[in-house]
């Protein structure tokens, strides 16, 4: 029981910190204006993907082993349905408001 | 004796096997309000830079104070967490004194959120003023709408664990209240990705 409990802690403060290092790397080139143009919403995305799925493993407790298969295959569903509603929408507005230009 | 015995076990795998249920119900209820929010964010970046000659988001959004809830949701989470590993050793004075930080937290996450909302009305920046501000306040206002009613919930499971103790069914709310609050935080990580950082540049 002491050990789980304690492996438990070690998990949540591994998540945290990266948490907090993946959140201030953003902020930090935003505000210091380190880097311009298209590098900057590419850190910004990458290191909010990578954040999420460090929240989905440390604060969520998901993993292939003892997260139940349906939880599992309906966050995989969810994903495919944003990818396809955000994706679609966002590549008709842009492609009208290019055309409207 | 023996068949009593039996019955309190076979009671005791049902309410294990009706908890499971639930907490797959609110995996799929947690899923379908990410394809919400997905969607509030699609609308936000298509609206983003209609600002109808009004005030634009490098003149509104203030980095500074957006660090601070970051900060706030983010400690709110490790919190959380703490609460969660003290159910697990079944030290329900623990789990009060966590939850309650974590009400703070989220309390101080909804005011500096007030605050900000007040101060762009105040300066002509409502939700009707332009497209970009509609989607602003529709998605950020949804998400505090969201920590607003996380809060109330852990009022109430601060009172469960209070009066009822740690019992199956109480462990099992307290953990689906922690799925819903971490999700919280990972809508929040989209936020500040999507909505503030490239606003300010």
């Amino acid at each position: 029981m002491d050990h789980s409990t304690e492996r438990n802690l070690s998990t949540y403060l591994t998540g945290f910190a990266l948490a907090v290092i993946l959140t201030a790397i953003p902020f930090a080139l935003v505000w210091g204006g380190l880097l311009t143009g298209p590098a900057v919403y590419v850190v910004i995305a990458v290191a909010a993907v990578i954040q999420v799925l460090v929240h989905l493993v440390f604060f969520l407790h998901l993993n292939l082993k003892s997260t139940p298969a349906e939880n599992l295959f309906f966050l995989v569903f969810a994903a495919v349905l944003i990818f396809i509603m955000v994706g679609g929408s966002l590549w008709i507005m842009m492609d009208l408001h290019h055309r409207m230009m | 004796m023996a068949d009593s015995a039996q019955v309190a076990e076979l009671l005791e795998h049902e309410e294990k096997k009706s908890l499971e249920s639930r907490e797959f119900g609110f995996w799929v209820y947690l899923m379908t309000d990410a394809i919400i929010f997905a969607l509030l964010f699609a609308s936000y970046v298509v609206l983003s830079k209609n600002s109808a000659a009004g005030p634009t988001s490098n003149d509104l959004f203030d980095l500074g104070h957006t660090a601070g809830e970051t900060v706030l949701l983010l400690v709110s989470s490790l919190t959380f967490g703490l609460a969660t590993i003290a159910m697990a050793a079944g030290q329900s004075g623990r789990v009060v004194q966590w939850l309650f930080v974590t009400l703070l937290l989220g309390l101080g996450f909804l005011a500096m959120e007030m605050v900000e909302f007040y101060g762009m009305i105040a300066k002509g920046a409502g939700p009707g003023t332009s497209g970009f501000l509609s989607a602003f306040f529709t998605l950020v206002g949804t998400h505090g709408l969201h920590v607003a009613f996380g809060s109330l919930g852990i009022c109430v499971m601060i009172g469960q664990v209070l009066i009822k103790g740690l019992t199956l069914p109480v462990r099992s709310r307290l953990l689906r209240l922690g799925l819903f609050w971490h999700f919280l935080d990972i809508v929040w990580i989209g936020i500040f990705s999507v909505v503030y950082l490239p606003g300010v540049m």
